[in-house]
C-alpha cells in the first residue's frame, strides 16, 4: 500500500512536470550559468521578445543549479536527447562543454555560445557582449558626456595585471583625440577591494582639487569611488562613472554622485543571442569568418577571423532606467 | 520491525502450574526467504525505478531511444564507480567526504603529467595513483591516530582541492591526447559507453567481494561492533585501511573518466560531488550508521538517480526543481519502510 502511495506522488510529480509543445515550433535552448540569477533571468525575458517577433519559436531557458561544467553538460545532453534546433550556452567552462557540444553539432543541432564563451571548436559562432574597443569609447564618452567645456578625470582600475581593465584603459586611449579638452591626469589601482579603492578615490580628490570626472571600469572601484566622493561632498562638482552594476549604483544614481555608468544589457544579449541562433539555425546565415548578420533590432554583427562577434556599446544607465534595471542585476 | 518481533515472540507465557507445558515453537527464521526478498528495500527501489522508467516514456518521447539512454549512464556512471567504495566504507562505519577533492587532484596530477608530454598509460597510471596516496591519507589519519573520518575527510576536502586550485589557479589543463579520451567519450559496443561497462564490471566485482567473501563478512562486522569484531579476531584497522584505499582508487578512477569525458581539468570539476555520491548509497539501503546495505540496492539507486535526472531534463524541468526532487525521493525511500514498521509495530 505505501508502494502504491509512493508510486502515485512520483507518478503527479512528474505528470506535473510534463510540458506542452508543439512539435513545429523551432526550439531554441537557451542556457545559462545557473537558475535563478537575475542577469540570466533578464536574457531570457530578451530571448522570449525575439520569439515573439519570429513567431514559430519556442524558447527553452535552462542551466544547472550551481555554476558547474557538470551541471550544463547533464543539461546539454538533455537538449541533445530532445533534438532541439539550436543551443546557445553561456559557458561555465571555456573547454569542458567542447566535447559535449561537438556531439551536439555532429547531430544537427546549431551551436553558438554568448556571454561566456566556448573554446573555437565547440561552438559554430561566439556573441560578446561588447568589444574592448567598444568598451574603451564608452567609458570615456560617458565622462565626455557630461563635460561640453573639457576637464580633468582620473581612472581608478582593478590591479595593474587585470587583463580586461588594461586592455580597456588602452584602448580608450587610443581615442582620446576624439575628446578635446579632456585630459587624463593619473590612472590609480584599487585592486579590486572596497576599501582600497575608496582610499584611491580620496587620494584622487586631494591630490587633483579640480577633478571633474572619474572613470572606474571596474564594479568594485565605481561604488567605492561613488562613496568616496559622497563622503567628500563633492556630488555635482565630481562625476564618478565607468562600469558598475545597476543593483550596486542605484544609489550613487539616486544621490548625484554618478550621472551615468555602463554595462551589458542582459535583455539585448538573450534577445541577439536568439536572433543569431535562429538566423543559423534556419541557414539565413552561415558562420564563417567576415559573415555579417542581422539579428533583429540590434542592427547586424560580423563574426570575426575565430567567429565571435560583438553585439553592442555597453549600455547606458542612468536616472532614467536605473529603476527598471536595479531589480534585475 | 526486526525490534517489534523480537519483542512480541519474546514475550513469557504466563504459568499455568495445572496444565502441562507445551515446548514454545521458536522459528529459525522469522520471516520466509521469498516474503523477505519480496519486501526488502531492494525490490522496493527496483519498483520505483520501474515506475519512473515506465513514466519517463510516457512523459517524454525522446526517452526511449538507445542512444539517449545512452547518454542518460553517463549522469551516474563516475559517481556510481565511487559510490560501490564509499558503500563499504558507509557499511564498514566510516566514511569519505573527500571524494570530490581526490577527483580534482588527481585530474590536476594528470594534467601535470599530460603537460610534460606522457602517453595515455603514465596519465592513467597518475590518476589512480595520486587517487591512492590521497586515500592513504585519510587511511592513515583515521586508523593510526584514531581520528573520526568525517573530521579527517572534511579537512582533507579543503585540502586536496585547495591543492590543486594552488597549482591551477584560474587556468586550465587543456590537450590531453587523442587517445585518452576513449575512457570517457568512447563505446565499447553500439551505444554502451566505456564508462558504462566499467561500471558494470564493478558492479559485479564489489558486490562478489561484499557478499560472497570473508573480506565482506568482516566489512559487515566491524561495521556493526567493531569491538566484537575485533575480538573475534578481525583486523579493524587493515579492513578500514583497506576500504580508504579502495575509495581514493574508485575516485582516482572516476576522474580519469571524468577528465577524459570533460577533456580538460579545471579545480572546480566535480564540486559537490561527494554528497550525491553519499545520496546514491544511502538511496541503495545503505545504513548511515553502518553496519547494513547492499551493492545490488547501490547499482538500482545509480540507476533510479540517472533515470530521475535524465527524466527531468528531458522535461526541461528546471535544476533546482529536479534537487528538490531528488531530496524528496531520499527522504521519502528512507521514511516509508519506517513508517511502514511503526504501522505495524502498532498494530
Amino acid at each position: 500500500m505505501n508502494m502504491m502511495r509512493l508510486l502515485t506522488t512520483a507518478a503527479v510529480a512528474t505528470g506535473l512536470f510534463a510540458g506542452t509543445a508543439s512539435a513545429e515550433d523551432m526550439r531554441i535552448a537557451l542556457v545559462v550559468k545557473a537558475l535563478g540569477i537575475g542577469f540570466f533571468e533578464a536574457a531570457a525575458e530578451g530571448a522570449e521578445e525575439a520569439a515573439k517577433e519570429l513567431g514559430g519559436v519556442e524558447i527553452i531557458y535552462t542551466g544547472p543549479t550551481d555554476t558547474t561544467a557538470e551541471g550544463q553538460i547533464e543539461v546539454i545532453n538533455a537538449l541533445i536527447a530532445q533534438n532541439v534546433d539550436a543551443i546557445a550556452v553561456s559557458a561555465n567552462d571555456t573547454d569542458a562543454l567542447v566535447p559535449t557540444l561537438k556531439k551536439a553539432m555532429q547531430r544537427g543541432i546549431t551551436v553558438i555560445s554568448w556571454d561566456s564563451g566556448v573554446a573555437e571548436e565547440g561552438r559554430m559562432a561566439h556573441l560578446n557582449p561588447s568589444s574592448n574597443a567598444l568598451i574603451g569609447n564608452m567609458i570615456i564618452k560617458l565622462a565626455a558626456d557630461h563635460l561640453p567645456e573639457g576637464g580633468d578625470v582620473a581612472v581608478l582600475s582593478a590591479t595593474t595585471t587585470s587583463t580586461n581593465q588594461n586592455t580597456w584603459i588602452e584602448e580608450m586611449n587610443k581615442v582620446m583625440g576624439d575628446y578635446p579638452g579632456i585630459n587624463v591626469v593619473a590612472t590609480v589601482y584599487g585592486d579590486d577591494l572596497a576599501d582600497k579603492s575608496y582610499r584611491e578615490a580620496q587620494g584622487l580628490m586631494q591630490s587633483y582639487p579640480d577633478l571633474d570626472a572619474i572613470i572606474a571600469p571596474t564594479s568594485v572601484g565605481i561604488v567605492a569611488a561613488a562613496q568616496a566622493v559622497v563622503d567628500a561632498g563633492k556630488v555635482g562638482q565630481v562625476n564618478v562613472t565607468g562600469l558598475g552594476l545597476p543593483s550596486e549604483m542605484a544609489g550613487a544614481i539616486e544621490s548625484g554622485a554618478s550621472q551615468s555608468f555602463a554595462i551589458w544589457n542582459p535583455i539585448d544579449l538573450g534577445y541577439s543571442a536568439t536572433m543569431l541562433a535562429h538566423q543559423l539555425a534556419t541557414e539565413a546565415a552561415k558562420a564563417e569568418p567576415g559573415a555579417s548578420i542581422s539579428i533583429g533590432r540590434m542592427g547586424a554583427i560580423t563574426l570575426d577571423e575565430t567567429n565571435s562577434a560583438a553585439m553592442a556599446d555597453p549600455f547606458v544607465y542612468d536616472a532614467s532606467n536605473i529603476d527598471a534595471f536595479k531589480e534585475i542585476f | 520491525m526486526s525490534l517489534a518481533e523480537t519483542r512480541m515472540t519474546a514475550t513469557p507465557q504466563p504459568d499455568r502450574p495445572d496444565q502441562p507445558r507445551t515446548p514454545r515453537h521458536i522459528p529459525d527464521q522469522l520471516r520466509s526467504p521469498l516474503d523477505r526478498r519480496l519486501k526488502s528495500w531492494e525490490s522496493l527501489l527496483l519498483l520505483v525505478a520501474l515506475a519512473v522508467f515506465v513514466l519517463n516514456s510516457f512523459a517524454s518521447p525522446y526517452f526511449l531511444n538507445a542512444w539517449n539512454l545512452s547518454d542518460a549512464t553517463f549522469n551516474f556512471t563516475e559517481k556510481a564507480m565511487i559510490a560501490f567504495a564509499m558503500a563499504l566504507l558507509i557499511i564498514a562505519g566510516e566514511i569519505d567526504l573527500s571524494v570530490a577533492s581526490i577527483i580534482a587532484l588527481s585530474s590536476t596530477a594528470m594534467g601535470l603529467v599530460m603537460q610534460a608530454g606522457y602517453p595515455t598509460p603514465v596519465i592513467v597510471a597518475t590518476g589512480l595513483g595520486s587517487g591512492l596516496l590521497c586515500g592513504a591519507f585519510n587511511g592513515v589519519l583515521v586508523t593510526r591516530l584514531g581520528l573520526p573520518s568525517i573530521v579527517v575527510t572534511i579537512g582533507t576536502m579543503s585540502l586536496f582541492r585547495g591543492l590543486s586550485y594552488i597549482i591551477l589557479g584560474d587556468g586550465a589543463f587543456r590537450g590531453y591526447p587523442a587517445d585518452f579520451a576513449w575512457f570517457g567519450q568512447g563505446y565499447a559496443f553500439w551505444v554502451i559507453s566505456v564508462e558504462f561497462v566499467i561500471f558494470a564490471l564493478l558492479a559485479v566485482v564489489y558486490a562478489v567481494v561484499l557478499h560472497k567473501t570473508n573480506f565482506g563478512r568482516a566489512v559487515y562486522a566491524v561495521g556493526n561492533n567493531p569491538t566484537a569484531a575485533l575480538f573475534s579476531g578481525i583486523r579493524v584497522a587493515r579492513v578500514k585501511m583497506t576500504l580508504f584505499l579502495l575509495t581514493g582508487l574508485m575516485s582516482g578512477l572516476a576522474s580519469v573518466c571524468l577528465t577524459s569525458r570533460l577533456g580538460s581539468t579545471r579545480p572546480s570539476i566535480a564540486t559537490g560531488m561527494e554528497l550525491e555520491v553519499v545520496t546514491m548509497v544511502v538511496l541503495g539501503g545503505v545504513s548511515i550508521l553502518g553496519g547494513s546495505g547492499s551493492i545490488p540496492g547501490v547499482v538500482i539507486a545509480a540507476f533510479l538517480m540517472g533515470l530521475v535526472t535524465f527524466g527531468l531534463g528531458l522535461l526541461n524541468v528546471p535544476g533546482i526543481v529536479m534537487s528538490i526532487f531528488i531530496g524528496l525521493l531520499l527522504i521519502g525511500v528512507i521514511a516509508l519502510p519506517r513508517l511502514w514498521s511503526r504501522l505495524r509495530g502498532a498494530r
